[in-house]
């Protein structure tokens, strides 16, 4: 058996090696809105794949995970509006920022389980977004335009689209490639573990708390990083990133895709937002038929779309 | 006393003194006190409800007692966190089973040789490649005859196979005192069998507190028992005295019926 060539591993591979052409495509027909679109689609992606993390592998039902998209894009975007415009200062910055906040949220939610954890983490969040809308000087419920994207000293020019897109997908696929490790490190199987069964990890001798909240500074960092990113490639930054609704979408993708999955939260960012993109053309109401979509999945496909994929290899 | 000949002190390994805890009205755990020494198998009875899970949730700090204080190894650990117990050798197995039921069976297991392997904030290296983890795993499967099923899905085994894997991964955290809660719950004869020969190989080494309605198995196995009815202590002694105790026979063991009883 070969473990690569399975219905899944050749999705996975065609997938990613159409993102990889994405740039060609566009040079070749001429039309640049596919780059935008895909642009944002492997952003959110990275950020979906931060929470799934926490929330495939570790089991913690995160639903306030945009704030650290806003938090990092806020961060780049604050700095480059008192006039300093180095990525060596703003993505640090963005990656300490949404560390930090991570570290005292989740010391925070991670005192409670369940539905409860949700309600918190959506309280926290809806904090940070309050937050955000009071910031008078930076644009308020308005946001702020962010006039010259991250600088790295001629290195890479992240103002061309297309070395932006390719920096992106790195990150991502560098964000996949780091959850690989982790979830299969000593760190990881603690992690993992304590999602299958926390009071047994307690009992052999795992204060698995310390553990929980490392992974969750980890995910909310990561999920920064892409704020960063993200604020880059809209060149505008406001409260709107971190509403609740974002939060949902980023759970949405995961689900979709496959909770613990590697590569489920990429593949769900992509089903969800061409579906957005494709059925918005043909109807204002496209959310009633991703809505039921949505249903189905969660019903019939545990393993979310890339369980589905597994699972047609399995016969 | 000979398997622990660098011991001088002669504290038991573990002290219980004047345990309580009340859910609402019931006292699960009357003012109970017990002595279990280095070496020994110390049986508890009792009928259903008496008390004897919740015991074992205090010991291993998952339950708060109302008052009371356990000793053990030498040192008060009533307010010892859960984890930190298992560090100082405290393991216990669960009388319905907790397993990692989406993990294989070796992973279970090395799950349990990791917790004492040092910290885990090591996020590079595949913990399944380490043999430091995956040899101790396979030694413990061993030892209760589960060696064979290391790499099956533990969701896929038998009732008596996850009963072995309790015990595996109680052994895996290397203890000092065993703490089983009826260990042989819903087994056949024939797997009940094989975990006397399990347990009675392991008393040999390990201090153990042993829950058990299987009477064949308790008066097999223990070298005291204690007999616990509405959370209080009705009797404590070797066998051949629990045996002979008219108020244990009338309270537990049924007045007419034999001293050794079949399955509870
Ligand atoms: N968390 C709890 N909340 C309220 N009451 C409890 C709780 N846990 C146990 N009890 C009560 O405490 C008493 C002792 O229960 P426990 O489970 O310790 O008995 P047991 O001796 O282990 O019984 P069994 O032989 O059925 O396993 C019972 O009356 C039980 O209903
Ligand atoms: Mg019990």
């Amino acid at each position: 058996m070969n473990a690569v060539l399975t219905v899944r591993g050749l999705v996975i591979i065609a997938l990613v090696v159409a993102l990889a052409l994405v740039p060609l495509y566009v040079v070749l027909a001429g039309n640049y809105f596919p780059l935008t679109l895909f642009t944002r689609i492997v952003i959110l992606a990275m950020a979906a794949t931060s929470l799934n993390f926490i929330l495939g592998y570790g089991g913690m039902v995160s639903f306030g995970h945009a704030a650290y998209l806003g938090i990092g894009g806020y961060a780049v975007g604050i700095v480059a509006f008192e006039g300093v415009y180095s990525g060596y200062l703003q993505w640090p910055l963005a990656l300490a920022a949404s560390a930090l906040s991570a570290l005292v949220i989740g010391a925070l939610c991670l005192r409670t389980r369940g539905v409860y954890f949700i309600m918190v983490t959506l309280a926290f969040a809806q904090m940070v977004y309050y937050i955000a809308v009071g910031l008078d000087r930076y644009g308020a419920d308005d946001g702020m335009t962010i006039y010259r994207r991250s600088e790295f000293g001629g290195i890479v020019d992240l103002s061309n689209k297309i070395v932006f897109y390719y920096v992106c997908l790195a990150l991502l696929l560098g964000s996949i490639y780091l959850t690989w490790r982790l979830v299969n490190s000593r760190f990881g199987m603690v992690v993992c573990g304590a999602r299958s069964n926390d009071r047994r990890m307690r009992a052999i001798g795992f204060p698995t708390t310390r553990y929980r909240l490392t992974a969750f500074v980890i995910a909310g960092s990561m999920c920064g990083l892409a704020g960063a990113l993200l604020a880059n490639h809209t060149e505008f930054m406001s409260p709107a990133v971190m509403h609740w609704t974002r939060s949902g979408d980023l759970i949405v993708m995961v689900v979709l895709g496959g909770m613990g999955s590697l590569f489920g939260p990429l593949i769900g960012a992509v089903t969800l937002l061409v579906l957005e993109e494709v059925l918005s053309d043909v109807t204002e109401y496209w959310q009633i038929i991703v809505g039921p979509l949505f249903l189905l999945v969660v019903l019939f496909a545990r393993g979310g779309i890339d369980g589905l994929l597994a699972g047609a290899n399995r016969d | 006393m000979d398997f622990w000949p660098e011991r001088t002190v002669t504290e038991p390994l573990l002290h219980i003194d004047r345990l309580t805890k009340r859910f609402g009205g019931v006292v699960a755990s009357d003012e109970i006190s017990l002595s279990v020494p280095h070496g020994e198998l110390h049986a508890i009875i009792g009928p259903n409800g008496a008390g004897k899970t919740t015991l074992i949730g205090q010991l291993v700090g998952e339950i708060t007692p109302n008052s009371g204080a356990i000793r053990f190894n030498g040192r008060n650990i009533t307010a010892t966190p859960t984890y930190r117990r298992s560090a100082l050798g405290l393991a216990r197995s669960f009388q319905i089973t907790s397993l990692f039921l989406d993990f294989s069976v070796l992973d279970n297991v090395a799950l349990a040789v990791q917790a004492h392997a040092g910290h885990s904030f090591r996020f590079w290296r595949p913990a399944r490649a380490e043999k430091a983890l995956r040899d101790p795993a396979r030694a413990a499967l061993a030892r209760v005859g589960l060696a064979e099923r290391a790499d099956v899905v533990v969701s896929r085994l038998s009732h008596g196979e996850h009963r072995q894997l309790e015990i595996a991964m109680a052994l895996a955290t290397r203890p000092r005192m065993l703490l089983l809660d009826e260990p042989m719950a819903g087994m056949g004869p024939e797997e009940s069998a094989r975990m006397v020969e399990t347990l009675r190989e392991l008393k040999r080494e390990l201090t153990i507190l042993l829950i058990e309605h299987d009477m064949e198995a308790v008066f097999a196995l223990a070298d005291r028992i204690t007999v616990l009815v509405y959370g209080s202590v009705i009797a404590s002694g070797s066998p051949q005295e629990i045996r002979a105790n008219a108020e244990v026979r009338r309270a537990y063991l049924g007045e007419d019926s034999a001293p050794v009883i079949g399955h509870g």
